[in-house]
């Protein structure tokens, strides 16, 4: 993939917060789909090997995606997306929580903000995510239990990608 | 009260002092003088990573060097790295989405 597309990642406990910034070669329109579509979310929106799978998504302001991730084991993660703003191309909010497959919500949950900005054909997503505790942060990646093995090279570079 | 590991890090100054440590051991003033700071903020900054134990003390003749503790740092990075990481393979899915629905166009 093309390196030279920013990635920022920093996480502000403090203010219970995550920042994520991220660049794709495509126009904002078509990025646009990517995060709002759910048969497009769901080719990309779990890191592999887990895959996203969307039961329903009304993407309107008030509307909910209901989706799931899954494991390769076949276990299943059910969240729901409620949607409490939307402006088309630019920008949308929603309200995330986990949920029994029944859709029943457990609460709280976290707040999700979206920015697109587009600059020479490149597009720039810019990820805002507010915990209401920053327990349920760490829940969030029970989620996202991977195999992964940190040396202390890729601290230096996190550290300098937290700088 | 201990140091919680998450508030050690959200400041930049203390960040610059681990890269550096992680590098190098250093004194007080050795740390004092490469980021041009008082003596007393960096006790500051200091106490708050020993507290959380990302670095560590070691006695050295007259002085004290500090040494950047990798083991406690592995543990909060591997937690955030996982997040991190999950982040990344779903961009990178989405990169190759993105290259495929522009071909088919």
């Amino acid at each position: 993939m093309n390196n030279d597309l920013l990635f920022d990642f920093n996480v502000d406990k403090a203010a219970k917060t995550v920042y994520i910034t991220r660049e794709f070669n495509a126009g904002q329109s078509l990025v646009w789909d990517a995060f709002t579509n759910a048969e497009l979310l769901d080719q990309w929106g779990a890191p592999a090997p887990m895959r996203a799978k969307t039961k329903y998504m009304n993407f309107e302001v008030g509307g909910r995606r209901f989706y799931a991730m899954i494991s390769p084991d076949g276990q299943e993660r059910w969240s729901v997306q409620e949607f409490t703003s939307i402006t088309p191309k630019t920008n949308f909010k929603m309200y995330n929580a986990f949920a029994d497959k029944d859709e029943n919500r457990e609460l709280p949950g976290s707040e999700w903000d979206y920015n697109f900005s587009e600059q020479n054909g490149i597009t720039k997503v810019h990820i805002v995510i507010f915990n209401e505790s920053f327990e349920r942060l760490e829940k969030l990646l029970e989620g996202f239990k991977i195999g992964f093995t940190m040396t202390l090279k890729n601290l230096e570079e996190l550290l300098t990608t937290l700088s | 009260m201990k140091q919680d590991i998450f508030q050690a890090i959200s400041d930049p100054t203390r960040r610059a002092i681990l890269a550096l440590l992680a590098i190098q051991t250093l004194t007080p003033n050795a740390m004092a003088d490469k980021f041009d700071m008082s003596r007393q903020a960096v006790s500051k900054h200091i106490k708050v990573l020993h507290e959380c134990e990302l670095i560590k003390p070691e006695q050295s003749g007259r002085e004290i060097y500090y040494h950047f503790n990798a083991k406690k740092m592995q543990e909060f990075d591997h937690w955030l790295a996982q997040f991190r990481k999950s982040w990344e393979t779903q961009f990178n899915q989405l990169d190759q989405l993105l290259t495929t629905i522009k071909e088919q166009e």
